[in-house]
């Protein structure tokens, strides 16, 4: 076991640069989950680790080592491969002790770990099978016990459940937690699925062109996005964003031209104006005190963020909006509505609250705690939310 | 295709194919089914004929005595088989030498051409190196050149090296091969390389992906280039003829026949059984091959 260090790692496939000076440690014993949309460069990432492709610029380290100039073999980690990699010509058992063989692992240490690693992850039945007679489930096992079976330095895994159905990717998501649990394995996690990230990780690193965006714990993740893009990102759907500009506050909130008139409840900001800003967007204005108004102020233009959770459907809301589709998913209804610009904002709340039908004019009641402010040019965030 | 089709032909009532939208009634699909199966049948037939019918006639042939050899039309069956013939003819022939030499000179070309081509076609699919695509292309432009062309410069390098009348001269020349070489490489790509990696960081280096992973998994286009090269050395006839002399420990079957009918030009029957002998071999080889044959041929269409 050791953690797995990353020192302005960058590397490039001719014009294309495919890891960008990253910096990133990974503890002893952490689950780090490396999350971005296909392209980013995850796998490339990986493979750096791994010495399958070499460091352009900066360093790698596993434990104390600097293992750029290290073979693949010598380095001591074991790979997950997205596509399993089993030899289809080898049993289950003959594919799991395969990495024994090479390391001298004989007689009965060697059958004692596989029958081991098999029986952990339930694949004693089926020892003496052909890959190609296997489930898309045991295979990914049976890459999992070849992966364990050798007790290496590291875990790499790169995106192993995505060529399984969603039932069986939920298990097996339980079990690969559980199983790094136990052995308390440093584990590089790479996938494209956010919920995956957000249900696997000890820490997720985001990233994106290339680029690491974030590197967080989950709840922070999701509570404090560093940009617009991480925002977006995480949480099923998105954040919704919203460009607003900085005014001074109104003393009485204008209802939003073309919304539904405001029967009067619009937030009347209070206290010292200089401590309050108000937001205009489309659809209405948003009050801002404290010190998200002290953040506001310096910025020419923002980008507004609330996650769907933090909007409401409420007559006495900010906002005025359009619903254009409305979403069951069971306990949980999502509300797409446009603002005037034609700007999509989901808004969720629980089934069981009056829903709004299509085409409908509906006004929208912001969490203000809730915020999230970004800079519009950078998308950089400026103020911190709940 | 036989599953299929010996269903049809003896299952009284085969379960009713799907009727599809298009065909107007559920009695016409059947007939169209028949109708093609019968004129797949009239096919392989005739087939099966065209391919047969020469060796057939020359293993009667080489059963016939003398007298009846001149009978036309000929008879289709022996009625007293001379198996003499045979006897004569490996005796005269000296078969049991030429068959042992042939027997040499093809495992070694089978041999080399097995290895050089799994070394080179891995070379290609696995490795990287300079000039890579040129050399492959270059190996690729071989085929396209006839072994005739080259005889002349063969002969006088096998000459130069004083291998003239020796199994080295025989062999040499044929113990690397474009198409061999083509063949395995095709083989070793559809390796996924996430295996040679998922090896490589399990401590497999090049040599034991190739022997553990990478030979086991090509085997069908191994078999299939086994069984094309053995087919191409045995029926060799120039090459032996130019490079053997009058060397009976090195000649070739093929020769032997030829000698063997320059020598008995009286008993037809003889030589007819010394073909039959000399084909044994590769219909032995075809029939234990089959399946590998066929697979490999139908590769890249199933897949
Ligand atoms: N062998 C390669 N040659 C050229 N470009 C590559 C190669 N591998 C990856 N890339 C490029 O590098 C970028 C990152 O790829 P990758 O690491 O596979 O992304 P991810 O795993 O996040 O989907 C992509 O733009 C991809 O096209
Ligand atoms: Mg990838």
């Amino acid at each position: 076991m050791a953690q797995v260090h990353f020192r302005g790692a960058t590397k490039r496939y001719g014009a294309v640069l495919a890891v960008d000076r990253l910096e990133l440690a990974v503890a002893d014993g952490e689950l780090l989950v490396l999350l971005g949309p296909s392209g980013c460069g995850k796998t490339t990432v990986l493979r750096m680790v791994a010495g399958l492709e070499e460091v352009d610029e900066g360093t790698i380290v596993i434990g104390d080592d600097v293992v750029n100039d290290v073979a693949p073999k010598d380095r001591d980690l074991a790979m997950v491969f997205q596509s399993y990699a089993l030899y289809p010509h080898l049993t289950v058992a003959k594919n799991i002790e395969f990495p024994l063989r090479q390391r001298r692992i004989e007689g009965e240490d060697r059958r004692r770990r596989v029958a081991e690693a098999a029986a952990s992850l339930g694949l004693t039945e089926l020892l003496g099978r052909k890959p190609a007679q296997l489930s898309g489930g045991q295979r990914q096992r049976v890459a999992l016990a070849r992966a364990i079976v050798r007790d290496p330095k590291a875990f790499l895994m790169d995106e192993p459940l995505s060529n399984l159905d969603a039932a069986l990717r939920v298990q097996t998501r339980a079990d690969i937690v559980a199983l790094q649990q136990r052995l308390g394995t440093t584990t590089l996690y790479v996938t494209h699925d956010q919920v995956e990230a957000m249900t696997m990780g000890h820490r997720i690193a985001v990233l994106r062109d290339g680029v690491l965006q974030q590197v967080a714990p989950p709840q922070e993740l999701y509570d404090r996005p560093a940009n617009t893009f991480v925002a977006r990102f995480l949480g099923s759907p998105g954040m919704n964003l919203v460009p607003a500009s900085v005014t001074e506050p109104a003393s009485v909130t204008e209802p939003a031209p073309g919304g539904v008139p405001a029967p009067g409840a619009a937030p009347v900001p209070v206290g010292p104006p200089g401590d309050r800003v108000d937001l205009a967007l489309a659809g209405g204005r948003l009050a801002l005190g404290g010190e998200a108004a002290l953040l506001a102020r310096k910025a020419s233009s923002l980008v507004v963020g609330v996650r769907p959770e933090h909007l409401a459907i409420d007559p006495a809301g900010a906002l005025g909006a359009r619903v254009v589709i409305v979403e069951l998913l069971g306990a949980e209804v999502q509300v797409v509505c446009a603002l005037d610009d034609g700007t999509q904002v989901v808004v969720r709340q629980g089934a069981d609250r009056p829903r709004p039908a299509a085409g409908e004019l509906v006004r929208l009641a912001v969490d203000s705690g809730a915020l999230h402010l970004f800079d519009a040019e950078s998308g950089v965030r400026l103020a911190v939310g709940p | 295709m036989d599953a299929e089709t010996g269903a049809v032909a003896i299952v009284p009532e085969p379960p009713p194919a799907p009727v599809r939208a298009a065909e107007p009634q559920g009695g016409g699909a059947h007939r169209r089914r028949a109708g093609r199966l019968v004129a797949r049948y009239v096919l392989l037939t005739f087939g099966a004929v065209v391919v047969l019918l020469p060796l057939y006639l020359t293993v009667v042939n080489s059963l016939l005595p003398t007298t009846q050899l001149t009978r036309r039309p000929p008879p289709f069956f022996p009625a007293h088989p001379q198996w003499r013939t045979y006897a004569t003819a490996w005796d005269q022939g000296h078969l049991g030498i030429y068959l042992r030499n042939s027997a040499i000179q093809t495992v070694i070309i089978v041999l080399g051409q097995l290895v050089t081509s799994i070394l080179a076609g891995y070379a290609f699919a696995f490795l990287r190196f300079p000039l890579r695509r040129v050399l492959f292309v270059v190996f690729l432009a071989t085929l396209m050149v006839p072994f005739e062309v080259t005889i002349v410069t063969n002969l006088d390098t096998i000459t130069t090296f004083g291998w003239y009348n020796s199994f080295a001269g025989l062999t040499v020349p044929f113990l690397a091969t474009g198409f061999g070489t083509f063949l395995l490489r095709q083989a070793f790509l559809q390796i996924p390389r996430d295996l040679q990696e998922a090896a490589a960081l399990d401590g497999y280096g090049h040599w034991r992906f190739l022997t553990r992973i990478a030979v086991p998994l090509a085997r069908p286009s191994l078999a299939a280039l086994g069984v094309f090269s053995f087919l191409a050395a045995w029926n060799q006839y120039l090459w032996p003829l130019l490079v053997t002399g009058d060397n009976n420990h090195i000649r070739t079957v093929q020769l032997g026949l030829k000698l063997l009918r320059s020598t008995n030009l009286q008993s037809i029957s003889v030589s007819l059984a010394g073909t039959v002998i000399a084909v044994a071999p590769l219909l032995v080889l075809l029939v234990v091959f089959q399946k590998q044959l066929v697979r490999s041929l139908t590769a890249g269409a199933v897949k």
